[in-house]
């Protein structure tokens, strides 16, 4: 690549896309209004979007739509701006290394040729399996399983993987093993009827603003709050007990609240007898975790721990809510069964205001994890290694059973081939490694290292450097479909506009790639609901049953819960009830976790915790959120959080800049000093690339059984470079000038 | 599979608005601030009205960022007598029947600040780009014909709110506040607020009964040996 990725992000952007089209004072009048949902985060709230003349123009609130009833976060109020974005991709790219723009534009026809030559190159010399995909869970359901079905049949791959793998796996495995299905336990409708909502290693007030909502009607109902993070987020500020627990201890804080409610007997005794197994094993692991040993571990003062497990273990009712805080490490599977087994053992499953559960992060992340762009999964979330699984997807594919691969290797492990030169071709989509992976280093030399790259995206992720083409995809708004979320729920995502330019919809360009693979006959579909259509066929019988619902069913029930096994059939909202689990012999299953340390732990040279997570005006990677102007102003840049007793032993004040070093790398940016976060611990958001991503510093370990990196748990040492650098500016701020002070 | 047409969007027209009416009708516009969580949707949702075309007429504060995560979000609290209209030397600032205090008239503002110095809980802004008073007018295009202001619609935490007093009593807690003294100035207003009990207000969370506020970390309570 002739340019630097300074100069590629000038040319591609991010640029700020910052009024609607024509500007504030336009005074375009909407034509029509689409109801539809907000592409960032699983909640999938309820949005219309205003639409004149094919072009989306702002945004209305949906009062109906029940799981948000009109309210929005940030990302979703101005989400209509990554429309009639500057940065849009509107032709397919070639890399060129006499471009002055490093690519040149060319047709679709060789685009896709080039593409497809190289595939047949590649896994002609290479193997079938050196050619991977890589793929992404905020596309909708039908592009989640028809990419699914082409990795298997058109590319002829087992190394397909999704982002998926970087956000919720971990509690995907844990729900299924223990639980026998992986879906959110409850409706949210639910968290109000709890006695105690029991938070732990989730910001919901910024990556799941709008469960806040449903989190304080609980409280207006009389309950209590326990929240365990290492900071005090803004709805943890509100908890009435707060445990803030040392990054990568959560299975110790856990394990012992499971302990006191054993020596205190604060145990269902019926439904442990009735309804799970395992329970003697589980104790016996905990036998040693007192609330004053796991004070040593954690940093939570005993007392505290004690009080959690006196609410958990006597009340009623309860809701355990966890998410990325808790799932992103390399026990990311074991602290999903210590979440659980404190369930189990109190009952709390299948009845009104009881239930654990993962809160899903990405746009569909729920409904993008069941139907088999994981590398060990067929639709309907079947194993892809069980032949009965195999023989019925491929009689609904109309392949031999043998045309589908088998078992391939997860995301992480994909790029790690890559560096490894096993795999040599990749094609990705909805996925930008070099933002979101662990170690970016690491993955930047990896992707230097493929013989042949192509993307698919609507705007040049910073991946793209990497890329020998990229073909221009469709975002949210111009594509239909059905995604589910969080709570399990499937939704309907309707167009607003057509793909502009050259863009094409990402499932045709899939199509038109496997039609050009000699594969078309598995790939004849004329829209999306025919993949819909056949999605609820493939997935009949697996655990994830999408069979009884339709697209009309959804528009007119506002979303059908699955599993859903007839049209008949209303929907399942809360899993579980009478205390039935969906494993073999109906029971729930407690497993035995001890405390293990995390990957990599502080030492002399990297004496300081780092974790790593979201800002509320954010979405994942940024390849949308920093290219919408307001959002950028709200937050611009990545700031570290670090207490005012670490910060003070450094010389550090709020806006010096601080250099951050882990073993990995290293990183320079602004200080923000609060008494917010743990003093041993610092925090950095992830969203941005470059010389701003924190990914820069974090650990590639990966839990044994999920495969998920341990994001959350780094060692660094922590030196102050110097002031502030440039002051960061809130140009909403700008306007409003202070009245001077009278004379 | 059936043959049904499906009942997409595209091509729907939104629906008639209803006629003008009353901004608050049987509503109260409530603020609590304990609930806020700082997202800033109202701030961005605030621009997206169809008259405020940009510029958002929130507030929206951090407490003490270095201490807490504390936000407080706040509107125009629409006095009953508002001071700014009283303190206007040009009498840019009117009221409508149904309460709503609105930004000045562009025509008659001066820009000369008075109103941003009286009100007593300092909303008003002088915008320099436009040279005149700006402030929340409670969306008056969508409060007049039926519809939720655009905060109170996203608010995520319920900190912002637009109902009947029924429905606050019914599903929310604490008691309703409208009525201020500043000094020897009484104020009535439009808009609640929330308070614990009735009396003083404290606006942050901080009500004695969280001590783990005091020392989130347990520093002290593990140092003391407890």
């Amino acid at each position: 690549m002739p340019l630097t990725e300074q100069e590629l992000v000038a040319r591609y952007g991010p640029h700020l896309n910052q009024e609607p089209p024509g500007g504030w004072n336009a005074g375009v009048e909407a034509d029509r209004e689409v109801k539809t949902h907000c592409c960032f985060c699983g909640q999938q709230c309820g949005i219309k979007l205003k639409v004149k003349d094919d072009e989306v123009v702002g945004f209305e609130p949906w009062y109906e739509f029940p799981f948000n009833q009109g309210k929005l976060c940030p990302k979703g109020v101005k989400r209509y701006l990554q429309n009639a974005h500057p940065d849009r991709l509107l032709d397919p790219l070639e890399r060129d290394p006499g471009s002055v723009d490093g690519f040149r534009t060319v047709s679709w026809d060789h685009a896709l040729d080039r593409t497809v030559n190289e595939i047949r190159r590649i896994q002609q010399a290479h193997g079938q399996d050196s050619f991977a995909m890589l793929s992404g869970v905020s596309l909708n359901n039908e592009k989640s399983y028809m990419i699914g079905k082409f990795a298997r049949l058109a590319l002829g791959t087992a190394n397909l993987d999704y982002n998926g793998r970087l956000c919720m796996v971990s509690a995907g495995v844990a729900n299924k093993k223990a639980l026998g299905i992986d879906r959110a336990s409850n409706p949210w409708s639910d968290i109000p009827l709890a006695e105690v909502v029991f938070v732990i290693g989730a910001n919901i007030a910024e990556c799941a603003p709008i469960t806040t909502s449903w989190i304080w009607r609980a409280r207006d109902n009389g309950a209590k709050l326990i929240f365990a993070d290492p900071r005090v987020t803004p709805a943890a500020r509100t908890a009435d007990l707060f445990l803030g627990l040392r990054p990568g201890t959560d299975s110790a804080l856990l394990g012992a609240m499971l302990h006191v409610l054993i020596e205190r007997d604060w145990l269902d005794h019926d439904f442990i007898d009735n309804h799970t197994t395992g329970f003697e094993a589980a104790a016996e692991a905990v036998k040693d975790h007192t609330p004053r040993w796991a004070e040593g571990v954690t940093g939570v003062p005993a007392g505290r721990i004690e009080q959690a497990a006196e609410w958990w273990g006597t009340s009623k009712t309860g809701m355990l809510l966890h998410a990325r805080g808790l799932e992103h490490h390399t026990k990311g599977v074991e602290n999903v069964w210590a979440c659980i087994n404190l369930g189990l053992a109190t009952g709390k499953y299948g009845k009104p205001g009881c239930g654990v559960t993962t809160i899903t992060g990405q746009g569909n992340g729920q409904g993008g994890r069941e139907h088999g762009h994981k590398c060990e999964q067929l639709p309907g979330n079947r194993d892809i290694t069980n032949p009965e699984h195999r023989a019925y997807v491929a009689s609904v594919w109309g392949c031999e059973v043998d045309e589908i691969p088998g078992k391939g290797l997860t995301a992480q492990e994909i790029v790690e081939a890559i560096h490894r030169g096993e795999i040599k071709g990749l094609l990705s989509i909805c996925f930008n490694p070099v933002v979101s992976l662990p170690d970016t280093r690491f993955t930047k030399e990896a992707l230097d290292k493929l013989e042949f790259y192509a993307i698919i995206d609507f705007f040049l992720p910073e991946t793209g450097f990497h890329a020998d083409i990229v073909l221009p995809g469709s975002l949210h708004e111009e594509d239909e479909g059905t995604s589910t979320s969080l709570e399990g729920r499937v939704i309907k995502l309707n167009p607003s506009k057509s793909p502009p330019g050259n863009a094409r919809l990402d499932w045709e360009i899939l199509c038109d790639l496997a039609r050009r693979l000699g594969k078309g006959k598995y790939f004849p579909y004329s829209s999306s609901r025919e993949m819909f259509d056949e999605l609820r066929v493939a997935s009949k019988g697996g655990s994830a049953d999408y069979y009884g619902i339709t697209w009309e069913r959804i528009e007119q029930e506002l979303g059908v819960f699955w599993p859903c096994p007839e049209e008949g059939h209303p929907g399942i909202r809360r899993l579980y009830e009478g205390g039935l689990f969906y494993t073999e012999d109906g029971r729930g299953r407690f497993n035995p976790v001890r405390y293990r340390p995390p990957a990599e732990v502080v030492d002399t040279d990297y004496p300081v915790w780092l974790t790593t997570g979201r800002v509320v005006s954010q979405y994942l990677s940024g390849t949308q959120t920093r290219r919408i102007g307001p959002l950028v102003a709200q937050y611009p840049e990545p700031l570290c959080e670090i207490h005012p007793n670490l910060a003070g032993r450094h010389g550090i004040e709020t806006g010096d800049q601080v250099r951050v070093t882990s073993r990995r790398g290293s990183m320079t940016l602004p200080a923000r000093v609060v008494s917010t976060i743990r003093p041993d611990t610092i925090f950095i958001p992830y969203h941005w690339a470059g010389n701003r991503a924190a990914n820069q510093l974090t650990n590639r370990a990966l839990d044994p059984l999920s495969k998920i990196p341990e994001f959350k748990v780094s060692a660094v040492r922590l030196e102050r470079v110097g002031p502030p650098g440039s002051a960061v500016i809130d140009e909403r701020e700008m306007d409003l000038v202070e009245p001077k002070e009278e004379p | 599979m059936t043959g049904h047409v499906v009942p997409v969007s595209i091509g729907r027209k939104p629906p008639p608005r209803p006629p003008r009416q009353d901004a608050f009708g049987e509503n109260i516009f409530v603020i609590d601030q304990s609930r806020c969580i700082g997202c800033n949707a109202c701030v961005q949702a605030c621009e997206e009205c169809g008259t405020h075309r940009g510029h958002s007429m929130i507030h929206l504060d951090e407490v003490d960022r270095a201490a807490s995560t504390q936000t407080a979000p706040m509107v125009c609290m629409h006095c009953e007598d508002p001071t700014c209209a009283e303190v206007c030397p040009t009498d840019a600032i009117k009221q409508n029947e149904d309460g709503v205090v609105q930004s000045s008239l562009k025509p008659r503002c001066i820009g000369c600040s008075n109103c941003v110095l009286a009100c007593p809980f300092g909303v008003p802004k002088y915008v320099s780009e436009f040279d005149q008073m700006m402030k929340c007018d409670m969306c008056y295009d969508r409060s007049s014909v039926g519809l939720k202001p655009m905060c109170a619609s996203v608010c995520p935490s319920e900190a912002l709110w637009f109902g009947t007093p029924e429905e606050f009593a019914a599903t929310r807690q604490g008691t309703l506040v409208n009525e201020w003294w500043f000094g020897n100035q009484y104020v009535a207003t439009k808009v609640h607020t929330v308070a614990d009990a009735p009396g003083s207000i404290d606006v942050t969370a901080g009500d004695g009964e969280r001590p783990w506020q005091d020392d989130p970390f347990g520093l002290n309570e593990m140092a003391s040996g407890e």
